[in-house]
């Protein structure tokens, strides 16, 4: 009998050798005639085994990793086969507490799957929601997102019910539904994993939202930076379509709905919905004045649905179990689950789904493990490149919007970032600006020339050349920009230096002699 | 890039016929053309305007705008380095300072004579194996000095 193995195809997975693994595992076994079957699955999303290589065996699924090409004969020698026992061995994959630990809802096939096997999909309960959305009508399916109280997970944290909504109620020729699959945000890559290791998840959730609103046409628009997960979302619509899942009648009904994938140009702000609009629609990604909001004139001057990735994603477990179930997950104003991606200077890097509320130290020390480096652990950043610098002392704030808030930070697409002791506040203060300065759309000058601005004050802070006017001004930018800026980009850059100043204040202190004059 | 044709004007007038009509079909026109040619030549940009009905003010500043487009071809290898913070947190910076002092590339400026390009992106999505980079679109992660050297050492041929 034929034996399964998976190799990940993840993009993640093959930059550390993925490709050669599963080319090596093919060869051995052809050269010991054993009957295999090689699936490129998604990455599990524990990083720190990858290439994590999987074997189904009568025991379940087994786990060896990190797998390097030239550990494949001694995996073969050892029988990993049948489960041989093998340095690398890591037992059964569901009971790796890393793995165990997690409530996986939106990723609980990733990896798991053919990513690309729409049989598979149904096997694993893929288009239960869907089918249940097409049986209720849209009423009612938007009656359990609002029930589910799903929040905008590209940010802003927008209820998902209420956008829904306002879409519906509006009266037009065409609709759009419009995925943000940007995910501009250093120290994330769960819309990346999903795209790639269960693209079918967003397609089904697209859809809901579609028979939901009344759209018959979606976009998917995806970073440049994605290649692999690009061509693998084109490679899963194409799929849907053969199925049905897709084109002029969804699941065997009346309703039409199709979707098709975009690749941005390098470019941070088209994250922003109205500059992603601009961009999708042929023209520079600049920020669009609110209102109108894209619900009532959005691609093409059309309603439009525009979510995140991992919003849509959550609907279709939202719709197999209700919105209640879904509610009873998570703190306060904030429910369900948050894909949680833990990156940096982590010993145990990965993806990690939980309720929202859990504390940034339990991700970043019981699934993190602490530094790679072994360092002291210094600064965690939570939110991307706009959200804030926590120390030590701030840890145990929980992961939920108002929590991350009322410490003057914010959940952002749920990145967190962890630095040693080498890091230097100033410096990162310095790139927040840096940043900014580079990805600004233009159109607002706090944000354009204010941003160039904070770059040179902070050098000279660093330098010491008029030291404490240079403070006073740092704030005082902060301060511009936050009130004069159209958008989150130049509303938001002071979050990562404020929190910088405040909470590593000794890292902005003077260095050398003071300096007078300039 | 390796593997570009060389600019060819009625390869890129048949590359804006097949795009012309798609809703907002300016990008992926310009996407097309730099797929093809590896960067999309200023010739390009009056028959864009064109085929869209728009001024090439416009096309030039949509190109200008996103930080893809390349204005001139580029020989040899083309590795696109993260050097946003998750990949600061694991030492991109010295893997930059590395490559300027070892290899005389610097990230972003044209280095006479070298066989590849180092360019700055901001996050590959590849963060939980930082430091990060696509080596002419292939994912390599978990970087370091040495396998930074060999991406440069196979860069020149090897030789
Ligand atoms: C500068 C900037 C960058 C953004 N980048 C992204 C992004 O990469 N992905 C995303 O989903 N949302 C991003 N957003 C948020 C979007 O504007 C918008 O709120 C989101 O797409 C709405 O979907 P959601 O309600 O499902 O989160 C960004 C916002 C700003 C201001
Ligand atoms: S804040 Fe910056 S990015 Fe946002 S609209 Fe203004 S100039 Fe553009
Ligand atoms: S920050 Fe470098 S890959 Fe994400």
């Amino acid at each position: 009998m034929s034996v399964r193995i998976y190799v990940p195809g993840d993009s993640a997975a093959l930059s550390v050798g993925a490709e050669q693994v599963a080319s090596a595992i093919a060869r051995e076994a052809r050269q010991r005639s054993l009957d295999i079957q090689l699936t490129r699955n998604g990455s599990r999303g524990l990083f720190w085994l990858e290439p994590l290589v999987e074997v189904e065996t009568a025991q379940g699924r087994l786990a060896y990793g990190p797998i390097e090409p030239g550990d494949v004969v001694s995996l073969f020698d050892a029988g990993f086969v049948s489960g041989g026992a093998h340095p690398k061995a890591f037992g059964r994959i569901e009971n790796i507490p890393y793995l165990a630990n997690q409530q996986r809802m939106i990723f609980a096939r990733c990896g798991v799957t053919d990513p690309l096997s729409i049989e598979d999909y149904r096997w694993h309960g893929g288009l239960k929601g869907l089918a249940r959305a097409l049986e209720i009508g849209p009423r009612p399916t938007i009656e359990e997102v609002l029930a589910s109280g799903l929040r905008g997970r590209g940010g802003a944290g927008f209820p998902t019910g209420i956008k829904w909504r306002t879409v519906a109620g509006v009266e037009a020729d065409q609709k759009y539904i419009v995925c943000n699959a940007d995910e501009g945000d250093s120290g994330t890559f769960a819309d990346r994993m999903l795209m790639e290791g269960d693209p079918f998840t967003l397609i089904e959730g697209m859809t809901i939202a579609a028979l939901a609103v009344g759209a018959t046409k979606g976009f998917v628009y995806i970073r440049s930076e994605y290649p692999h997960a690009f061509r693998m979302f084109e490679a899963a619509i194409e799929k849907a379509r053969k199925a049905a899942v897709l084109g002029p009648r969804i699941l065997g009904s009346n309703h039409a709905f199709d979707i098709e994938a975009r690749l941005g140009a390098g470019a941070y702000i088209c994250g922003e919905e109205t500059s992603l609009l601009e961009s999708l629609e042929g023209r520079r990604g600049q920020v669009r004045a609110k209102p109108p909001l894209p619900a009532i004139q959005g691609l093409f001057g059309k309603p439009t649905v525009i979510n995140n990735v991992l919003s849509f994603a959550s609907t279709p477990w939202i719709l197999q179990h209700g919105g209640k179930a879904y509610a009873e997950y998570g703190m306060g104003r904030s429910r369900g689950t948050q894909p949680f991606q833990l990156a940096g200077n982590v010993r145990y890097g990965g993806l990690v789904e939980l309720a929202l509320g859990a504390t940034i130290r339990r991700l970043v020390e019981d699934f993190g493990g602490g530094t790679k480096s072994g360092r002291k652990l210094r600064a965690v950043q939570v939110g991307g490149p706009l959200g804030s610098y926590f120390p030590d002392s701030l840890l145990d704030t929980p992961l939920d919007y108002e929590a991350m808030l009322a410490a003057k930070g914010m959940l952002g697409h749920g990145g967190i970032v962890v630095f040693d002791d080498s890091v230097d506040l100033a410096r990162q203060a310095r790139f927040a600006f840096e940043f900014c300065a580079k990805e600004s759309c233009g159109k607002c000058t706090p944000c354009r020339i204010g941003s160039t601005r904070g770059v040179e004050t902070v050098d000279k802070i660093i330098a010491g050349v008029n030291h404490g006017a240079n403070l006073e001004l740092l704030r005082d930018l902060c301060a511009v920009l936050t009130d004069g800026s159209l958008c989150a980009l130049g509303g938001l850059t002071p979050m990562p230096v404020i929190s910088a100043l405040d909470n590593f204040s000794e890292d902005f202190a003077l260095r050398a002699a003071p300096i007078a004059a300039e | 890039m390796k593997g570009c044709a060389p600019w060819d004007a009625e390869a890129a007038a048949r590359i804006i016929e097949e795009h012309r009509g798609r809703q907002g079909a300016a990008l992926p026109i310009l996407r097309a053309l730099q797929e093809c040619f590896g960067y999309v030549d200023k010739a390009a940009v009056p028959m864009i305007a064109d085929a869209l009905n728009v001024s090439k003010a416009e096309i030039h500043g949509i190109i200008t705008f996103y930080h893809d487009f390349r204005a001139a071809p580029v020989d040899g290898d083309v590795l696109k380095l993260c050097r946003a913070e998750s990949c600061q947190a694991m030492g991109c910076e010295d893997l930059v300072a590395h490559l300027a002092a070892e290899h005389r590339i610097v990230a972003d400026q044209h280095s006479p004579g070298a066989t590849l390009r180092v360019e700055t992106v901001y996050c590959l999505g590849n963060c939980a194996l930082s430091p990060a980079a696509l080596l002419n679109g292939d994912p390599v992660g978990r970087l370091n000095r040495s396998r930074i050297d060999s991406i440069v050492h196979d860069a020149s041929g090897g030789a």
